[in-house]
């Protein structure tokens, strides 16, 4: 095993404090990490765009403040990765559209000056779906990312290159960014940890937008704590950003050990039906009896509007899902209305009558198919005639759903349930039904209407698929708390990993150094 | 899965959304909107009378900051990723006026 192997497998955590004693450099953590990008990326296509010289001089100075003797930050000199629809001042923000292929962000994302600020050494940016439109990263305009634990599959989406890369060890933990799973999702399909933080927790203040209602930025981490240290760092109201609350941000780590005494965990019936893979099924109920042996209560809770069912023809059917998908829509066709081949991004070559013709044919040719979908569905659910029927019942579904969880979680202290309805699906299986695609969020996208935060963990590893070598592909589950209830949401995921043993899981390909 | 929405109607949303589409596209497109808005209309199954509509996730209200100067993105830096640009302005075809 060589020195790098070593520095890639401790986490976020064990690697800041062994840079803050001096016994790795900064330098040496990057330099680990650019050699895992080096051997894995080709395989993979986590990244958009490495950035090995600007990480190697962030470490250097690092080392040079660490050397004066200067305080380097709670996360310094720690290797990460932000999604690529994060607008940095240094290399291209793409947001994997061809819309935006030389976009150079003039001003750069909250989240990521608190990274910077705490220390953070930047690898570069990672794929997604187009404007984080999608659950499996093949909607990328630069090409699909795949799956660590199994390169025929996708590691979900949208944040799938920051999932694919924090799981194979080509960053020590990264930045995504959740409107209706896009954090937990990925993070289920890769074995890692995501949180999506309440709404109105960290700045979305340089986040391109999709659905500005939903959005929030979040880490994906290899463990819960690691998770916790990168969702106090980046925490915190931002004048830049008027929906991020006005609340102190407490200590994500002080509580770590200490879930609620007398814990209580809710398991929503309506989630647990015949939709659900069996599989899953299981591991979600063995994680409840694992807390139960633990010595927390199990109690059943319902969330009527968030059911999951199957219909008549065996489709997936919720009513949430479609809540969901109109409300984000909508949204994102006014937010990408700025997409106009004038103030930035792509513009048609070719001559234009109009201006009308230049943004149609520059939009046309900018967009890839799954954003044209949207923006359309969104314009007609917003247009005369339609919006009362799609848009404004949406938004009454939406305060249904929401009064569900608040009653639900009147009787305990979380949620538990799957993060996602299947383990990692293969590349294409999806991609000729758009609806297909959307269903794979059907057990996240409850939590973005309604503001909540919600954790995703690994919950065991599956069966291996026959004939595939190897371990089994991983099963996520998500902890779904009250606003602002993050610290107890990571104690409690927290407090999983130490009873189950299930933590920091490795893909076979990232073994192999 | 039969249903399909009218060729007009998405050229039409295409017009709305300003997206140019191929003829191709108006089939495709005109065939799978109609299938996720069929999953849509599954709301109407839902007794929504008298609930307020919900916008937000959080509803902040009057959310008002200090009405004092600060600094502003440069010129430059605005019109850095512009296509097309004149000295300070974004440059576009002709908007008004014979468009030949």
């Amino acid at each position: 095993m060589t020195i790098a192997g070593n520095l890639t497998e401790l986490t976020a955590i064990e690697l800041r404090d062994r840079i803050a004693s001096g016994s790795v450099s900064a330098g040496q953590a990057a330099r680990a990490y650019l050699d895992a990008i080096a051997a894995r990326e080709p395989a993979l296509h986590a990244y958009n765009e490495v950035w090995a010289d600007r990480a190697l001089e962030q470490a250097g100075a690092i080392d040079a403040r660490r050397a004066a003797g200067q305080d380097i930050g709670p996360l310094g000199g720690v290797p990460l990765a932000v999604k690529d629809n994060m607008c940095t001042l240094y290399g291209r923000t793409t947001c994997s559209s061809k819309i935006l292929a030389d976009f150079r962000a003039p001003y750069q994302a909250t989240a990521v000056d608190k990274l910077e600020a705490a220390g953070a050494v930047i690898l570069g940016k990672t794929n997604l779906d187009e404007f984080a439109m999608g659950s499996s990263t093949e909607n990328s305009g630069f090409g699909p990312t795949r799956n660590p634990w199994d390169t025929g599959r996708v590691p979900g989406g949208s944040s799938g290159g920051s999932a694919a890369a924090v799981a194979a060890r080509m960053c020590a933990g990264a930045l995504g960014s959740d409107t209706g799973g896009s954090i937990r999702q990925p993070a289920a399909f890769c074995g890692v940890v995501g949180l999506k933080p309440t709404y109105g927790r960290i700045s979305r203040y340089g986040l391109v937008a999709y659905g500005s209602s939903l959005d929030q930025i979040g880490p994906l981490a290899r463990d819960v704590a690691d998770a916790a240290l990168l969702t106090g760092v980046i925490s915190g109201r931002d004048p830049r950003d008027s929906t991020s609350v006005p609340r102190d941000v407490p200590d994500m780590l002080a509580g770590l050990d200490s879930p609620p005494v007398g814990l209580r965990i809710g398991l929503p019936k309506e989630f647990y039906s015949d939709a659900l893979d069996p599989e899953i099924n299981r591991a979600i109920h063995a994680a409840a009896e694992l807390f139960k042996a633990a010595g927390a209560r199990i109690v059943e809770v319902s969330l009527p509007h968030s059911r999951i069912d199957r219909d008549a023809a065996g489709k997936l059917s919720s009513h949430a899902a479609a809540c969901y998908y109109i409300v984000a829509m909508a949204e994102a066709s006014s937010n990408l209305a700025r997409y106009d081949g004038v103030h930035y991004g792509h513009r048609t070559a070719e001559k234009c009558r109009d201006i009308v013709e230049l943004y149609s044919r520059s939009r046309a040719e900018g967009f890839g198919e799954e954003v044209k979908r949207r923006i359309m569905l969104g314009t007609y659910s917003l247009s005369a005639g339609y919006y009362d029927a799609y848009y404004n019942k949406a938004l009454k579904v939406r305060r249904l759903i929401k009064n569900d969880f608040d009653a639900a979680l009147e009787r305990c202290d979380v949620l538990l349930c799957p993060a996602a309805p299947t383990t990692a699906f293969k590349l294409g299986e999806k991609t000729d039904d758009p609806l297909m695609m959307y269903l794979a969020d059907i057990y996240t996208v409850s939590v973005n209407l309604s503001g909540l935060p919600g954790l995703s963990i690994p919950a065991a590893l599956s069966a291996a698929p026959s004939g595939a070598p190897g371990a089994g592909l991983p099963i996520g589950m998500q902890l779904i708390g009250p606003v602002f209830s993050e610290p107890t949401l990571l104690a409690v995921g927290r407090m999983y990993e130490k009873a189950s043993g299930v933590a920091r899981l490795v893909p076979p390909m990232a073994k192999k150094v | 899965m039969s249903r399909t929405i009218d060729e007009t109607i998405v050229r039409h949303i295409g017009k709305l959304s300003r997206i140019e589409l191929t003829d191709e596209q108006v089939a495709t497109f005109g065939r799978q909107l109609a299938s996720i808005l069929e999953y849509f209309d599954k709301l109407t199954e839902l007794d929504t009378e008298g609930v307020e509509p919900m916008p937000h996730a959080v509803e902040l209200r009057n959310v008002l900051a200090e009405d004092s100067p600060g600094v502003s993105l440069p010129t430059e830096a605005a019109l850095a990723n512009a296509a097309q640009r004149d000295g300070d302005f974004f440059m576009v075809p002709k908007v008004i006026g014979d468009s030949q």
